[in-house]
C-alpha cells in the first residue's frame, strides 16, 4: 500500500483507517486458510460435495492465480493495491457478518431450548424493557460507525486518481470490447471471445479473447470506459475494478497492477443475447515487454491508418468486420 | 360459505344477506367481499409462484453444467427467463400473496371492520392482475430482441437495452403489463390506507393494531409513493421507443442513468414492499406460538415506519458502478447502512418475544424461525454490499443474487408460508396436516440453502449475474446450487399435496386453532369466518 491518496478526509482519519486496514489485512492473511467462510460452508451445506470442497480449495495460499478456480470460496487474489484494500475490508465485513449471524443463531438456539413449552410451561408476561431496547439500537449504530470508517477510506481511495502514467479507452459493443491507446499513437483493436474450437491448450473457456489488453506492471493506468450501443460493464475482479460502460458517457477508473500475469474479467451489466460472451483479458507485462508490444501493436493494428488517415473510418471498418464475425457466431450459437 | 354454526346463522339472519349474495361465477367475478377477493389473490399467487418457480427450475437446469444445456444455446431465451422469473415473482407471486391475499383477508378482520373501505375498487384491483399477467405472457410470443421472442432486458429493463436493444413489440407489452400491475397495486394501497385509518373498531387505536396491520399500512404508503414514479419511468421508455422522444437517449441529450434513478426510486422501496408484510406475519406467528405479547410493540411498529422511510432514500446503492462522485456514493452508503438499525431492532425484538415464552413448534413457527435466521444472513450480506467501495467486488455478481434471494426467497417466501400455515385453517375451515407442513418446511429449508448459499462463493469468485453460460471453474458450486433448486421444487410439490390432503381429509377447524397465544380478532370468528362479519362491531378494551 505504497500509494499516497490525496483524501479530503484529514490525516488523522487516514491514519486510523490505515491501522485498521493493516490489522484486518494481517488477520485476513493469517486466518485465510481457515476462513470462517469455509466453516460456514460446512455448517450450511451438508453434502458430500461441500465436504470435499475445501480439499480442492488449495488456491488460497497462492497469489498468482488470476482467474477463478474450481470450488473457490472467496475473492480472487488481488493484483493491485486497491484490490488488496478491498479484500481486507471484505474480510473485515465477512467476519462481522459471521459474528452477527452466529450471535443470532445462538440466541435462537438458546430460546428454543430454554423456553419451549416443555421446559417453560408458563410464559412470562414481559413485553417491555426500555434499557435493553436502547442497547440493541445503540450497539448496531456503533458497529456501523466502525464499519463506515474503512468503507469511506476505500471509497475515496478508489475515486481519487493518482498521477496517471498512461490511459487506455475501453468501449463496449454488442458483444465485444474495443480498446484504444491514446498515449501510444492511438493503437486501436477489438477483443473478441475465442470460441471453444479456437482455444489453445490452457486457455480458459469463455474468458480468453483474441487480442488481450496489454499494460505495463507498476504503472498507474487510467481506463476510460464507454459504450457504443447499450450499457456494458468493464470488470476486472483481481484489480478491484467494475465500471459501467454507458453510451454517451465517459467513465474513468484506474489500476496499478503490481504482479505480471494474465487476468480475466467478464462483462458485468446485462447487455443482450451474448452478454456472457464478451470477456476482458488483461496481460500485465514488464515495462520492457510493454515497449516491445507497443511497437508490434503499431504495426499490426495501425495498418489501416497507412491507407486511410481517417481513424473513425478505420475503426468503423473494423467494426463491420467484427459484426459480420458475430453474426456468424450468432447463427452458430443459437 | 354456509358452515352451519349458530354464530354464522345468527349473523346472516341479522344482515339478511342470504338473498343478495351472488352465486356461482358471479360470486367471484363480481365480488366485493374482501375474503373472496383475498382467496382469489392467494390462488393467483400460487399460480404465479408455480410459473415463476418452473422458470427457475429451467434456469437451474441450464446452469447445472457449463456449456449449452437444456436451452440448446438459445442465450436470448435465457435472458427472457431471467426477466420473466423476476417480474412474475415480484408482481405476480409475492405481492398478490402478502398484500392482496393475506392483506385483504386479515386487515379487516384484525381491525374489526366488516370489509374493505372500497369493496368495488378491491374487485378491480384484483381483476386487473389477470390482464396484466396476460400481457406479460403474450410478450413471450412476439419479437423482442432482433430474431427472438420475449423480453430479455431483465426485470429492471434498463435503456438502451430496453429501447434500441429490444426493438420488437414484446417490450411494449411488458411495459403495459407493468402499468396495469402498478394501477392494481396503487388502487389496493389506497384501499388499505383508507380502511386502516377509518374503519377500525371502537377502541382499536393505531397503537393497538396488530403488527401485521401496521406492516400493510407502511407497505401501502410505499406503494402509493413509489409506483407512480415507476409508471412515469416506463411511460418515458414507451415514448422513447415509439414516439421519438429521447429521455434516456444520449444522442438526443437524454441520459440512460436517469432511468436507473427513476427505476430504483421505485425498485428499492419495492423490496421493502415485499418484505414488510412478511415482518408483520412473523410478528403475529412468533407472539402466538410463544404465548406472549410482542416484545417492544411500539419499537416494532415504528421500526417498520423507519425502514419504509429510510428505505425510500437509499435507491442509488443499486447503481454504485455507474460512475457517481465519491460524495454521492458516500451518502447512499451511509444511508443504506442506517437501515440495519431498525432491522436489528426487529430481529432482537422477535427473539425477546420468544424469551421467557412457552414455545410450541407448530409449522408456522418453524417457518418464522427459519425466516428470522435466514433473513439475518441476507441482512448482514446487505450491510457488506452497502459499503460502496467493497461493492465494486460484489456488484452484479452472484453474491448479489445470493443476498437478495436470502432476503426474498428465504425471507419473504418463508414469511408467506408462515402466514399460509398460520391462517390456513381460518381461511379454509379445515386443518392441514402438521406432518406434511413440517416436511414441506424441512425439504424447502434444505433445498433453498443448498440452492443459494453456494451462490455466495461463485459470486465472490467473480461469476457475473444473468449469464447463460459460465467459465468452467464455477461448475462445482453451480451443480450444488442446481441440486438445491430441484430439492426446493420437491418442496413445492409437497406444499401442493398438503393443500389437497387438507381438503380431502376435511377435518373441521376450531375457531381458534392456536389457543391462548392467538389473541387477534380473527380468532374470535368461526373458521372460515361468515360471509359478512362484525355486523355488530367488536369493542376493544
Amino acid at each position: 500500500m505504497g500509494l499516497k491518496w490525496d483524501l479530503g478526509m484529514g490525516l488523522k482519519m487516514n491514519k486510523i483507517t490505515h491501522t485498521l486496514r493493516l490489522l484486518c489485512h494481517t488477520l485476513y492473511c493469517k486466518y485465510r486458510p481457515l476462513s470462517f467462510m469455509r466453516a460456514g460452508a460446512l455448517t450450511f451445506i451438508l453434502t458430500g460435495a461441500a465436504l470435499l470442497a475445501p480439499i480442492h480449495a488449495v488456491m488460497f495460499g497462492s497469489a498468482h492465480a488470476a482467474q477463478p478456480v474450481p470450488w473457490q470460496l472467496d475473492l480472487q487474489p488481488a493484483a493491485t493495491p486497491l484490490m488488496e484494500q478491498t479484500a481486507s475490508l471484505h474480510a473485515f465485513l465477512l467476519y462481522l457478518a459471521f459474528a452477527i449471524s452466529f450471535f443470532v443463531l445462538l440466541l435462537l438456539a438458546y430460546v428454543m431450548i430454554k423456553f419451549n413449552a416443555k421446559a417453560n410451561p408458563v410464559p412470562s408476561k414481559t413485553s417491555h424493557n426500555t434499557p435493553l431496547e436502547i442497547i440493541w439500537t445503540l450497539i448496531p449504530v456503533l458497529i456501523l460507525i466502525v464499519v463506515s470508517v474503512p468503507s469511506f477510506s476505500l471509497l475515496y481511495a478508489q475515486k481519487t486518481l493518482p498521477p496517471i502514467d498512461m490511459t487506455i479507452k475501453a468501449t463496449g459493443y454488442q458483444w465485444y470490447w474495443g480498446y484504444e491507446y491514446p498515449d501510444h499513437d492511438n493503437i486501436a483493436f477489438d477483443a473478441l471471445m475465442l470460441f471453444d474450437d479456437e482455444l489453445a491448450e490452457g486457455q480458459p473457456r469463455l474468458l480468453t479473447t483474441d487480442n488481450a489488453v496489454v499494460v505495463p506492471v507498476n504503472t498507474n493506468v487510467r481506463v476510460i470506459v464507454t459504450a457504443a450501443d447499450v450499457i456494458h460493464n468493464w470488470a476486472m475482479p483481481a484489480f478491484g475494478i467494475k465500471m459501467d460502460a454507458v453510451p454517451g458517457r465517459l467513465n474513468e477508473t484506474w489500476f496499478r497492477a503490481e504482479k505480471t500475469g494474465t487476468y480475466y474479467g467478464q462483462c458485468s451489466e446485462l447487455c443482450g443475447t451474448r452478454h456472457a460472451f464478451m470477456p476482458i483479458m488483461v496481460k500485465v507485462v514488464t515495462k520492457e515487454e510493454f515497449a516491445i508490444w507497443v511497437e508490434q501493436a503499431k504495426e499490426e493494428f495501425l495498418a489501416h491508418h497507412l491507407d486511410d488517415s481517417d481513424e473513425e473510418k478505420s475503426a468503423h471498418h473494423s467494426d463491420t468486420e467484427k459484426s459480420a464475425h458475430h453474426l456468424d457466431a450468432d447463427k452458430k450459437g443459437v | 360459505m354456509a358452515n352451519g354454526t349458530t354464530a354464522d346463522g345468527m349473523i346472516k339472519e341479522q344482515a339478511g344477506d342470504h338473498t343478495d349474495r351472488p352465486k356461482g361465477w358471479r360470486r367471484y367475478v363480481y365480488s366485493t367481499n374482501h375474503k373472496d377477493i383475498g382467496t382469489m389473490y392467494l390462488i393467483f399467487a400460487i399460480i404465479g409462484g408455480l410459473v415463476g418457480g418452473s422458470i427457475s427450475i429451467l434456469m437451474r437446469m441450464e446452469l447445472q453444467a457449463p456449456g449449452d444445456g437444456i436451452l440448446g444455446g438459445d442465450y436470448e431465451f435465457y435472458n427472457v427467463l431471467v426477466t420473466a422469473h423476476g417480474l412474475i415473482m415480484v408482481f405476480f407471486m409475492i405481492m398478490p400473496a402478502l398484500i392482496g391475499g393475506f392483506g385483504n383477508w386479515f386487515v379487516p378482520l384484525m381491525i374489526g371492520a366488516p370489509d374493505m373501505a372500497f369493496p368495488r375498487m378491491n374487485n378491480i384491483s384484483f381483476w386487473l392482475l389477470p390482464f396484466s399477467i396476460s400481457l406479460l405472457v403474450l410478450s413471450l410470443f412476439v419479437e423482442g430482441a432482433p430474431g427472438s421472442t420475449g423480453v430479455g432486458a431483465g426485470w429492471t429493463v434498463y435503456p438502451p437495452l430496453s429501447t434500441t436493444g429490444q426493438p420488437g413489440p414484446a417490450m411494449d407489452l411488458a411495459i403495459f403489463a407493468l402499468h396495469i400491475a402498478g394501477i392494481s397495486s396503487i388502487l389496493g394501497a389506497i384501499n388499505f390506507i383508507t380502511t386502516i385509518f377509518n374503519m377500525r373498531a371502537p377502541g382499536m387505536s393505531m397503537h393497538k393494531m396488530p403488527l401485521f396491520v401496521w406492516s400493510v399500512l407502511v407497505t401501502a404508503f410505499l406503494l402509493v409513493i413509489t409506483l407512480p414514479v415507476l409508471a412515469g419511468a416506463i411511460t418515458m421508455l414507451l415514448t422513447d421507443r415509439n414516439f421519438g422522444t429521447s429521455f434516456f437517449d444520449p444522442a438526443g441529450a437524454g441520459d440512460p442513468i436517469l432511468y436507473q434513478h427513476l427505476f430504483w426510486f421505485f425498485g428499492h422501496p419495492e423490496v421493502y414492499i415485499l418484505i414488510l408484510p412478511a415482518f408483520g406475519i412473523v410478528s403475529q406467528v412468533v407472539a402466538t406460538f410463544s404465548k406472549k405479547p410482542v416484545f417492544g410493540y411500539l419499537g416494532m411498529a415504528y421500526a417498520m415506519v423507519t425502514i419504509g422511510g429510510v428505505g425510500s432514500i437509499v435507491w442509488a446503492h443499486h447503481m454504485f458502478t455507474v460512475g457517481f462522485s465519491p460524495n454521492t456514493q458516500a451518502y447512499f452508503s451511509a444511508a443504506t447502512m442506517v437501515i440495519a438499525v431498525p432491522t436489528g431492532i426487529k430481529i432482537f425484538s422477535w427473539i425477546a418475544t420468544m424469551w421467557g415464552g412457552s414455545i410450541t413448534f407448530k409449522t408456522p413457527m418453524l417457518w418464522a424461525l427459519g425466516f428470522i435466521f435466514l433473513f439475518t444472513v441476507g441482512g448482514v450480506t446487505g450491510v457488506m454490499m452497502a459499503s460502496a467501495g467493497v461493492d465494486q467486488a460484489y456488484h452484479d455478481t452472484y453474491f448479489i443474487v445470493a443476498h437478495f434471494h436470502y432476503v426474498l426467497s428465504l425471507g419473504a417466501v418463508f414469511g408467506i408460508f408462515a402466514g399460509w400455515y398460520y391462517w390456513f385453517a381460518k381461511i379454509s375451515g379445515v386443518n392441514y396436516s402438521e406432518f406434511i407442513g413440517k416436511l414441506h418446511f424441512w425439504v424447502t429449508f434444505i433445498g433453498v440453502n443448498l440452492l443459494f448459499f453456494p451462490q455466495h462463493f461463485v459470486g465472490l469468485a467473480g461469476m457475473p449475474r444473468r449469464y447463460a453460460d459460465y467459465p468452467d471453474a464455477f461448475a462445482g458450486w453451480n451443480f450444488v446450487s442446481s441440486i438445491g433448486g430441484y430439492i426446493s421444487g420437491v418442496g413445492v410439490l409437497i406444499f401442493l399435496f398438503g393443500i389437497l390432503h387438507a381438503f380431502a381429509r376435511g377435518e373441521k377447524a376450531a375457531d381458534n386453532v392456536w389457543g391462548e397465544g392467538a389473541t387477534s380478532l380473527e380468532w374470535t370468528l368461526p373458521s372460515p369466518p361468515p360471509f359478512h362479519q362484525f355486523d355488530k362491531l367488536p369493542q376493544i378494551k
